[in-house]
């Protein structure tokens, strides 16, 4: 899973959809490897456009990266450290192994060989 | 307004209108394609200009190219007479620029090279002075003719003949179906979606740069390659573990398809996900959602549960090595059997609430022939329908629906399963072989 895909998930039982705190999820025990992949700023720029980023700090926050600049950059057409940044985060960072928590239910979610596992048990499915 | 010729391919002719008309939405292009008849590869249309004509075809699945039109007839005579009449006005622009001539012929026989150079050399009242070049020329000029078939064999002449200025030739005519075979990709399966209609649903779907797409049921992926192929992000989601892993780690994965074609960039992620438990979150929006839903012949559909509430009571409560099984990384979740309907009243739920407006779903639904397909068509209140095309097995049939989200002043209604009493049992059609003697037993 890439970093950036943690921002477009929350916790998959039902009861969590209107509890603030389904999402983000929180990220322990990871593993994380660089894809590289070809740098391209209009790609970050709109991608930003479409980021919760409180959601980015904390999941961020969680694999040990407090670098971020806490507001959400604006206006960053210009500024390449930061776009190389943001690309080398959200979609160079993948995480191959790890677990996310619902902070609302606790239910523990598994990244196992790069893919998250959201498939529920069945007294939480439906 | 100008002439145009478009070539189309004789392939799925009843969705080639359906893909014209949603590739001149997408580039804006005024076009009446009312005259597209599915038994011929010839269409003349009327454009504003050269561009819309270049943009019209580009992309394309089912047409082949587009020529701006010097003239028409039933036979070469006819033609070079038209050709005199009609279009002098062009000769003067393309007086010295390189160029070669080309000739099509649908269904007809091969010609001799001696046959088509003096078909050639009868255009030679056009006296262009430039040089001719076999590779890259400036402009192509192309003769297309249409054949009849008499006792199976070609007629001798045409009996329609075109002459016109290449504008631009097609994605299919560029390669794209050789490139993006299945059997030639890192990751495929049994039942990976076929490549052309698979480019040709994200062409009626108007997929472009800039988007975002997600693919629900995504297996390995034949959707997402191609809504890359067309510039979108994409994301995919399986409740099959197995199929999101890949075969192998090294190149054998759905990210080495995306690998493979370049696309790299429009590889969002995968995530093992059941449908109706869907951990995106919900204000997070798609601008396509793609998909061939999981109808089942093989193993039947399937989301997270029990079928077996009994035997599956207080299995939360069971601890191994102090922790509760249902939260250990080798914890396996259950299955149980879904409908189809549930499933496709679920998919049209959540694109209402999740896609962006004038965003769109294209799904393909499986049907019995004989079942009243109208009323087994789901419907949601905030999406407008605007394709229903069909593509026939004898006994059955697939269709591709597409649904356009609207805003709030669209009022359309729901129909769901409870409305539509009838249910599209097609797994259990399928087995039957469609027997109607099975069928109304089982009602």
């Amino acid at each position: 899973m890439k970093f950036l895909t943690s921002n477009f998930v929350m916790c998959a039982v039902k009861s969590c959809a209107g509890s603030d705190k389904s999402f983000p999820l929180h990220f322990s025990e990871c593993k994380l490897e660089l894809e590289e992949q070809d740098f391209n700023p209009d790609f970050i720029i709109s991608m930003l456009e479409r980021l919760n980023w409180d959601a980015v700090l904390s999941v961020a926050k969680d694999l040990g990266n407090t670098s971020l600049p806490v507001q959400k950059p604006e206006n960053i057409e210009g500024n390449e450290v930061l776009l190389k940044d943001l690309h080398s985060l959200l979609l160079e960072t993948q995480i191959v192994e790890g677990k996310m928590t619902c902070g609302n239910c606790q239910h523990i979610y598994y990244i196992k060989d790069s893919i998250a596992n959201f498939l529920l048990p069945p007294h939480l499915a439906n | 307004m100008k002439e145009y010729l478009i070539y189309l391919a004789q392939s799925h002719t009843n969705f080639r209108k359906a893909e014209l008309e949603s590739l001149a939405e997408l580039h804006n292009i005024k076009v009446d394609l009312s005259t597209h008849d599915e038994s011929s590869p010839f269409m003349i249309v009327k454009l504003e200009n050269d561009q819309d004509a270049y943009n019209l075809i580009s992309r394309s699945i089912l047409s082949k190219g587009i020529y701006e039109v010097w003239g028409t007839g039933n036979n070469l005579e006819e033609l070079h007479e038209s050709i005199q009449k009609e279009s002098k006005q062009y000769w003067d622009t393309y007086m010295n620029t390189s160029f070669k001539f080309d000739n099509i012929s649908y269904q007809g026989g091969k010609k001799s090279r001696n046959e088509q150079l003096s078909l050639f050399e009868s255009f030679s009242y056009l006296a262009f002075q430039g040089l001719i070049k076999m590779k890259k020329p400036d402009q192509v000029f192309v003769i297309l003719e249409n054949y009849d078939i008499i006792d199976k064999k070609p007629s001798p002449k045409p009996n329609k003949m075109y002459f016109g200025r290449q504008i631009n030739l097609s994605a299919r005519s560029n390669g794209i179906l050789d490139e993006y075979e299945i059997s030639k990709r890192p990751y495929y399966g049994t039942t990976t979606f076929d490549a052309e209609l698979a480019l040709l649903t994200c062409n009626i779907s108007q997929i472009k740069k800039g988007q975002i797409t997600y693919d629900p049921f995504v297996g390995t992926g034949s959707f997402l390659v191609s809504a890359g192929y067309f510039g979108s992000l994409t994301f995919g989601s399986d409740i099959d573990f197995r199929s999101l892993k890949g075969k192998k780690l090294k190149n054998g994965r759905l990210i080495d398809n995306f690998k493979k074609y370049n696309t790299l960039n429009m590889f969002g992620d995968v995530l093992c996900m059941d449908f109706t438990n869907n951990s995106f979150r919900s204000n997070f929006k798609f601008d396509n959602i793609i998909c061939d839903p999981p109808y089942g012949i093989r193993e039947g559909l399937k989301v997270c549960g029990t079928n077996n509430e009994i035997r599956m009571k207080g299995k939360e409560n069971v601890i191994i090595d102090g922790e509760l099984a249902y939260l250990r990384r080798d914890y396996v979740q259950p299955k149980k059997t879904y409908s189809l309907d549930l499933l496709l009243d679920d998919l049209l739920k959540f694109s209402g609430e999740r896609l962006n407006i004038g965003g769109r779903l294209s799904f393909w639904m499986p049907v019995a022939n004989d079942e009243d397909i109208p009323t087994l068509i789901p419907h949601h209140e905030n999406l407008e329908l605007t394709f229903n095309l069909v593509q026939d097995f004898n006994k059955w049939s697939r269709r591709l629906l597409v649904y356009v989200k609207r805003d709030d002043s669209y009022r359309g209604r729901t129909v769901t399963i409870d409305d539509r009493l009838v249910s599209n049992n097609f797994r259990d059609r399928y087995f039957t072989g469609f027997s109607p003697n099975k069928r109304d037993q089982g009602r």
